[in-house]
């Protein structure tokens, strides 16, 4: 069954001439991940991929959140093909998991309901003067790493092999809900048999650990975290999802949505410091990455440049096991050596929780 | 640190971790309880559960899997007019479940 389903979501990925659109929230969270995903494009891969300036927010959390009309939606995504129109580029390219389901499903709407493509059209003339060809292809930036993973394999200068032992490294991944389970065919593997960063750990030399609740949420879920009394019910879903790996001894948790490696890293922070227990060996925490981080460690970035001193849940173990030279001095080092703060000892880091579940 | 939340529990019922003990002498003594198919209609007719929260099918379904936490206060609620048994498609003698579950978790 695995095969089968397998074959029925390959996805077809354009290999060149990208229009890429940010998230509004993973550049707070994980600042240095989207530089890194257009570095690694640009300067390993020598693709060309335009960023615009002009680009807004999808607006997607708004929309999620019930604030957000469906009518306003479609229109800001009405814009961003506009602007990826004027440009020359067919091949959209979304860095969020939210805004790439608000994407595919503005333009599968738009193909089960021709007129509402045709409102859209007209509120965005009227409000902007803009027209818009649909992209040929929209791609998650995920979906593009994973298109060239085996490129960026034979550019590696770190494998994921544990430098001392020279086994492979146990990774777990986590996929967006957004990615795959709203149009699994949009997904590569679907949302049954997610692929897209397994096929990365795999081509870059780890070991994919399966876990009973791999496929479930991180806990994110929008008005499950926007409500603070409501929080209770998001860091349930992650402690679920930690308590489901630990016993498979992951080296790292890799994930792909701008929520899911925040609220994987802080909430792992925040039942440590509420109950004393964490999930990782040793008392410490499970490192967790985004795909850009891990490309870019693979491909030998500086750890620190890749923005990594950001997590709350410290990389370092990961770096050793991984053999990445580093210099721990640098960690809160900014732009010209500026130092940036940094925060006070955590249970999560410190390997003193009063109980680890391992 | 005041965080505004705390983590939720999860209500899912684990019948591996929970203590069946009550529930098998439950179904040892009223072996026709199986028989229940949880259409609801002992709920429906129930005098005590128009004017309470008391809900007969919901306790008797968490008592045969081990979730005995409340489960007394609520059948304390049951006034044993016994409608429920007269309205059971299966026959069952609900109020003779009532005062067993009482029993046995009286001594818990």
């Amino acid at each position: 069954m695995k095969k089968h389903s397998w074959q029925e979501y390959q996805k077809d990925v354009a290999d060149d001439k990208y229009y890429y659109v940010r998230s509004c929230i993973r550049q707070n969270f994980f600042p240095g991940s989207e530089a890194a995903f257009l570095n690694i494009l640009r300067n390993d891969l020598h693709r060309d991929i335009r960023e615009d300036a002009i680009h807004t927010s999808c607006t997607g959390i708004g929309y999620h959140s019930d604030i957000v009309p469906i009518e306003t939606i479609m229109t800001v995504v009405a814009r961003q093909f506009a602007l990826m129109t004027e440009s020359g580029y067919e091949n959209f390219a979304s860095s969020c998991i939210t805004s790439f389901g608000v994407y595919s499903e503005a333009l599968e709407m738009w193909h089960e309901f021709p007129e509402m493509e045709e409102k859209t059209r007209e509120y965005l003339y009227k409000a902007t003067g803009r027209e818009f060809r649909k992209p040929r292809s929209v791609a998650h930036a995920s979906d593009i790493i994973f298109h060239h993973r085996d490129e960026i394999a034979s550019k590696a200068k770190y494998r994921l092999v544990n430098a001392a032992t020279g086994e492979p490294l146990r990774g777990v991944e986590h996929i967006g809900c957004h990615y795959a389970k709203i149009f699994p065919k949009n997904g590569i593997g679907g949302a049954e048999f997610p692929y897209v960063l397994a096929g990365m750990i795999e081509a870059w030399g780890g070991q994919v650990v399966d876990y009973p609740e791999r496929r479930h949420c991180c806990g994110f879920g929008f008005r499950n975290y926007l409500v603070r009394a409501n929080r209770g019910y998001s860091i349930a879903n992650s402690q679920k999802k930690f308590e489901s790996m630990a016993p498979y001894k992951p080296d790292f948790i890799l994930t792909n949505c701008p929520g899911c490696p925040m609220f994987m890293d802080r909430w792992q922070y925040t039942i440590a410091e509420m109950e004393g227990i964490t999930y990782g060996a040793d008392g410490h925490g499970i490192p967790v990455l985004t795909y850009e981080e891990l490309a870019g460690l693979v491909l030998g970035y500086d750890p620190w440049e890749l923005g990594m001193q950001m997590h709350q849940v410290d990389v370092e173990p990961l770096l050793d096991k991984m053999g990445v030279e580093y210099d721990p001095s640098a960690k809160f080092l900014g732009k010209n050596g500026k130092y940036i703060g940094q925060p006070l000892d955590a249970a999560v880091n410190c390997g003193c929780s009063g109980s680890s579940i391992l | 640190m005041d965080w505004g939340y705390s983590i939720n529990q999860p209500r899912a019922v684990n019948l591996d971790k929970n203590d069946l003990g009550v529930a098998e002498k439950l179904l040892r003594r009223m072996p026709l309880l199986q028989a229940c198919i949880g259409c609801g209609s002992c709920t429906a007719t129930c005098t005590a559960g128009g004017f309470t929260s008391f809900n007969f099918r919901k306790v008797q379904t968490l008592v045969r899997r081990g979730e005995y936490q409340g489960a007394y206060e609520e059948m304390s609620k049951c006034m044993l007019c016994g409608k429920c048994r007269l309205a059971c498609p299966r026959g069952i003698n609900t109020r003779a479940v009532v005062m067993m579950i009482k029993k046995e978790l009286a001594k818990q």
